[in-house]
C-alpha cells in the first residue's frame, strides 16, 4: 500500500490545476480526443532542452513536475512509468523519413527519443535522480505494473517514495491506423454523451498522469492506495470477479464497505459488458462513476481513472460529469477502480479515504 | 535474510546457436555469429556485420511449431523458441501447479513487419495480421497465450536493459509472494528501423566490433530471444533442477543524458553497487564481469571506470561476448545472463573476441582467449540502455 | 553564394533543423561557439547538423568526430561548405 500524495495530469480536461477538478468539462463533437496543451513548456522546461521534445515528452516531463511539486517532494525513490505506445510521433517521422527517403538522412533526435523509457529517463535527467528507473509497455497493463512495482519498491523498504506515471499519446496517423481494426466510432460523436449511447466501439483518447506515491500520509495526501489485481484475458467476468473478492479479503473488507465504483466503461457495447456483469453481481446496490467520455480510450486510460478515484475520495464528492449509475454518493470510504482494455488487460485497484 | 531465488530452466536463441547446446559449443570453439545481413530486406546489406539468426522466418515458425506465420513477427517466433527450451529444461509440466507470472523485455516491438506494411495502413487503408502486432506486448502475450499464463503478464522496455529488468522484476515478485514461479527474459528480432536508427548516430561498426579496444569502432547489431525461469525456495525441493541462484540485482539510472553514458561510467557504477551490497558479496567474491561493453567509444570507457571505481586494484575477468552475438538490444540483459551462467557452470569465461590494444584511459584488458577450467563462484552481467537504464545482475552457484 | 548570406541562411536552417524555437537568427553571433561554452548544442545536435549538410549542402561527413573542427562556428561552417560544395 502507499499513499497518493501528488498528482499532475495533462488530458483533454482541464486538469493542470490542482486546485479545481473537472468543473467544466470540455464538450465536443469528435472521432478521438487530444491533450489541452499548456500555453507554454517554458515554465516547466529549460527550452534548450525542450528543443528536440515531442509533445508527449513534454507532456509527461511536465506533469511528473506538477505531481512532485503538489507533493513537496524534489527527488523521487523511484521513476517508473507506464505507456502502451511510448513516443509515438517520434516513431512515425523516423519511420517515415525512412520508408521516404530509401534509409537515407535520417535525424537521430527521432530515434533516440523513439524508444519508450524516453520520459522515465528525460524525467531523471532534469531532476538529477539517480534511483530506479524503468517503463513498462504492456497495452492496459503499463500503468498498472509501474503501480504495482512501486508498491513492491516501497514494501521492501527500497524507496519511501516513487513517481509513477500513465503517459500515451494519439497521432492522426495512429489513429488512421487503428481504426482499421474496428474498434473506433465512425461517425464524430459529442464526448459526453457516448456512455450513453453504447454502440460498436469507442472514441480514443490520451494523456499523461503522474502519481506521487509516499510510504507515510502527509498533509498533501488525497487517499490510501491499498493494493492492485490485474488478471491477463479472463475467460469470463468470474475471473475479475475472484480478483476483486481477494483484493478486499486481503484488506479485511466486504462489498458493503465499497462505497462507489469508478468503472472505465467507454461506450463499447460488446466490452463493457464485463463492467455490467461485475456492477450487477457483486456490488448491485453501488453507485458507479465513469471517465473514458473525459479522455478517451487508451492504453494507461486507468491512470485518469485513478485521478478521478483520488480526487473524489479527496474531495468527498463525485463530479456531475462522471456520476454514471446510482445517486451520488456522500460519506466516500472505499473505491474499487475497474478497468479493462478491449476485454484484455483486467486491473482493480482498491482506494480508501484517509 | 530476503528469500532465495534460483534459476531452474534456461533458453536461448541467437546467431550463435538455436538452443543452449549449440550456443555452448560456438562459445567454447569462440565462433562469432557476425557476418553479412541474410533475412532483412535493407539498403546497408552491404555495408555493415549484423549477427543475425541463421533462419528464414518460415524455418523459425517450424522450429516454433507455429503452423501460420499470420500474426507471427520474427520477434515473436524467436521468442517463442528461447521459451519453449526454457520451460522444457525446467521440466515444466504444468504450468497452472504453481503460479506463474511472465516479464518479457523488448523495444523494437514489431518493428519488423509495421515497415514493410505502414503505408499499406495508412495510404492504402489496407488491414492486415499484423497491424495488431506492432507494439512490445504482442509477442509477451503471444508467449502468455502458449503457455497458458494469466496471473501476471508483463513487458518491461528500458531499451538495451529491458530483459534484465524483467529479470529482476521476477525475481522480486517471487520474495513478496505474489508469485511462485515466473518466466523472465526478452526478444528482439533485426529491423530495418532499429539498424537505421544506430546508423543515424554514427555508432555502427563495419567491421566486426572491438568492445574494450582503443581502436573500437561501434556495435553490431544482433538478434535473438532468451528466457530463464526463476524460482524460489520451493525450487530446494528438487536440487537436481537447480541451474543457479540469481543472488543479486541492481537499477540505478544515469541521469545524464538520452544516449551518452557520462564519462565516469556513475550510472554503472550504482546499478553494480547495489547488485553486489544486495549479494551481501565482497567485490574480490565476483570472478567474472560478462560486460555490457557494446564498442561504442563512449561505452566502454564509461563502464570501464566504473568498474575500475568498484573494483580497485583487483579486477575480475571481463569481457564483453557481443563480438560473438551482436548487440541483441532488449535481448542483450538475458542472452549474456545465460551466457554467464553457461561459462560458469562449464568453468570456463568466453573470450572478447577482436581485442588487441588496451583502452588508453583504462588500467585494465579484458580476457583476449577462452579460459578454460576455471572455477567461478559468482559472476556479474551488465546491461545499459539509452537514457542510462542501468542493471546489473549477479548469478551464483548453487550449494 | 557569398560567405554573408550563407551565413544568413546557415542561421535559419539550424533554428528550423534543431529546433531551437525561442531563438532568432540574428541572435546568433556567426563567431559564437556552437558546442560547449557558447550556443550549448551537444553531439546529436552535430549529428542533426551532418544529416542538414548532406540534405541541403550535398556534403557528407562520414567521421562525426571531424564535426568538432567544422562546426566550430557558424562562420567556419559557411566557410567549408564553401570550399568543399560541388559547383552546381
Amino acid at each position: 500500500m502507499a499513499y497518493i500524495s501528488g498528482i499532475g495530469c495533462i488530458s483533454p480536461q482541464h486538469t493542470m490545476d490542482n486546485e479545481v477538478f473537472l468543473e467544466e468539462a470540455v464538450n465536443q463533437q469528435a472521432l478521438f480526443l487530444q491533450c489541452i496543451q499548456p500555453n507554454s513548456y517554458k515554465e516547466f522546461i529549460n527550452p534548450i532542452l525542450s528543443r528536440r521534445l515531442s509533445k508527449i515528452i513534454k507532456m509527461g516531463i511536465t506533469s511528473a513536475l506538477i505531481s512532485l511539486k503538489d507533493a513537496g517532494i524534489e527527488n523521487p525513490g523511484a521513476v517508473i512509468t507506464g505507456t502502451g505506445l511510448g513516443c509515438v510521433e517520434d516513431t512515425e517521422k523516423f519511420l517515415m523519413t525512412m520508408l521516404d527517403n530509401k534509409e537515407t538522412l535520417l535525424n537521430p533526435t527521432n530515434f533516440m527519443q523513439s524508444t519508450y523509457n524516453t520520459i522515465s529517463s528525460q524525467i531523471a535527467i532534469i531532476l538529477k535522480c539517480f534511483n530506479y528507473n524503468s517503463t513498462y509497455v504492456h497495452r492496459g497493463f503499463s500503468f498498472e505494473s509501474a503501480v504495482m512495482d512501486a508498491l513492491d519498491l516501497m514494501a521492501n523498504g527500497d524507496a519511501d517514495n516513487a513517481l509513477v506515471g500513465g503517459i500515451d499519446e494519439l497521432t492522426e496517423n495512429h489513429f488512421q491506423i487503428t481504426s482499421l481494426l474496428g474498434n473506433c466510432r465512425q461517425e464524430a460523436e459529442n464526448n459526453l454523451e457516448l456512455l450513453h449511447h453504447p454502440g460498436k466501439g469507442t472514441i480514443p483518447g490520451e494523456g499523461s498522469v503522474f502519481f506521487t506515491l509516499t510510504k507515510e500520509q502527509q498533509s498533501s495526501t488525497y487517499c490510501e492506495l491499498k493494493g492492485i489485481k490485474m488478471h491477463y484475458k479472463p475467460a469470463n467476468f468470474f475471473g475479475v470477479w475472484i480478483e476483486i473478492k481477494q483484493l478486499l479479503e486481503e484488506h479485511n473488507l466486504t462489498e458493503e464497505d465499497i462505497d462507489l465504483l469508478v468503472m472505465g466503461t467507454n461506450g463499447n457495447q460488446e466490452t463493457d459488458i464485463y463492467y455490467q456483469q461485475i456492477h450487477s453481481s457483486l456490488f448491485p446496490n453501488t453507485s458507479v462513476a465513469s471517465f473514458k467520455h473525459l479522455c478517451g480510450e487508451y492504453y494507461t486510460a486507468s491512470a485518469f481513472g485513478l485521478l478521478l478515484a483520488a480526487n473524489i475520495l479527496k474531495r468527498q464528492t463525485v463530479p456531475t460529469v462522471c456520476q454514471f449509475k446510482g445517486d451520488k454518493p456522500s460519506n466516500i470510504r472505499n473505491i474499487i477502480l475497474y478497468n479493462h482494455y478491449a476485454g484484455d488487460q483486467h486491473s482493480v485497484m482498491l482506494l480508501s479515504k484517509c | 535474510m530476503s528469500k532465495r531465488i534460483f534459476i531452474t530452466g534456461i533458453g536461448i536463441i541467437s546467431a550463435i546457436g538455436k538452443n543452449i547446446p549449440d550456443t555452448f559449443l560456438s562459445l567454447s570453439e569462440s565462433r562469432s555469429g557476425l557476418g553479412r545481413i541474410k533475412w532483412l530486406d535493407t539498403v546497408h546489406k552491404d555495408e555493415i556485420l549484423v549477427a543475425e539468426v541463421p533462419f528464414s522466418n518460415e524455418e523459425l515458425a517450424s522450429m516454433a511449431k507455429v503452423e501460420s506465420l499470420d500474426g507471427y513477427t520474427r520477434t515473436t517466433l524467436l521468442a517463442v523458441i528461447a521459451a519453449s527450451e526454457a520451460v522444457n529444461s525446467a521440466k515444466i509440466t504444468n504450468m497452472l501447479e504453481l503460479t506463474t507470472g511472465l516479464i518479457s523485455g523488448n523495444t523494437v516491438g514489431g518493428m519488423d513487419k509495421s515497415e514493410i506494411y505502414y503505408y499499406d495502413y495508412l495510404k492504402e487503408r489496407k488491414g492486415n495480421s499484423y497491424i495488431e502486432t506492432h507494439d512490445c506486448a504482442d509477442s509477451t502475450e503471444k508467449l502468455a497465450d502458449l503457455f497458458g499464463i494469466s496471473s501476471f503478464v508483463t513487458t518491461v522496455s528500458t531499451a538495451c536493459s529491458s530483459a534484465a529488468n524483467a529479470m529482476m522484476l521476477g525475481a522480486r515478485m517471487i520474495q513478496n509472494g505474489s508469485l511462485q514461479r515466473v518466466i523472465a527474459g526478452g526478444t528482439e528480432c533485426l529491423t530495418k528501423f532499429h539498424i537505421n536508427g544506430f546508423n543515424s548516430l554514427k555508432i555502427l561498426d563495419p567491421n566486426p566490433c572491438k568492445p574494450f579496444d582503443q581502436n573500437r569502432m561501434g556495435i553490431n547489431l544482433g538478434e535473438g530471444a532468451g528466457y530463464v525461469i526463476l524460482e524460489g525456495e520451493e525450487a530446494l525441493l528438487t536440487p537436481e533442477r537447480i541451474i543457479c541462484e540469481l543472488s543479486g540485482w541492481g537499477n540505478a539510472c544515469e541521469a545524464f543524458h538520452q544516449t551518452a553514458s557520462s564519462p565516469d561510467g556513475n550510472g554503472a557504477y550504482l546499478a553494480m553497487k547495489k547488485a553486489l551490497d544486495m549479494s551481501g558479496l565482497k567485490p574480490s567474491d565476483i570472478a567474472y564481469i560478462n560486460a555490457h561493453g557494446t564498442g561504442t567509444d563512449n561505452n566502454d570507457v564509461s563502464e570501464g571506470h566504473a568498474i575500475e571505481h568498484l573494483f580497485g586494484d583487483t579486477i575480475p575477468h571481463v569481457s564483453s561476448t557481443k563480438p560473438f552475438t551482436g548487440h541483441t538490444t532488449s535481448a542483450a540483459g538475458v542472452i549474456e545472463s545465460i551466457i554467464s551462467i553457461l561459462g560458469m557452470k562449464n568453468n570456463m569465461i568466453f573470450p572478447n573476441l577482436n581485442f588487441s590494444e588496451q583502452i588508453d584511459e583504462l588500467k585494465f584488458s579484458p580476457v583476449k582467449q577462452l579460459i578454460p577450467n576455471i572455477n567461478q563462484k559468482h559472476v556479474l552481467s551488465n546491461s545499459f540502455g539509452f537514457g542510462g537504464n542501468n542493471t546489473a545482475l549477479i548469478f551464483s552457484q548453487f550449494s | 553564394m557569398e560567405e554573408k548570406e550563407l551565413i544568413d541562411k546557415l542561421r535559419k536552417e539550424i533554428i528550423q533543423q534543431l529546433n531551437l524555437e525561442d531563438m532568432n537568427p540574428e541572435d546568433i553571433d556567426p563567431d559564437l561557439a556552437l558546442f560547449g561554452e557558447g550556443l550549448g548544442l551537444d553531439s546529436i545536435d552535430a549529428l542533426e547538423i551532418i544529416v542538414l549538410l548532406e540534405k541541403n549542402y550535398g556534403i557528407k561527413i562520414e567521421d562525426p568526430k571531424q564535426g568538432k573542427t567544422i562546426f566550430a562556428s557558424i562562420r567556419v561552417l559557411a566557410n567549408y561548405i564553401l570550399t568543399h560544395q560541388k559547383p552546381q
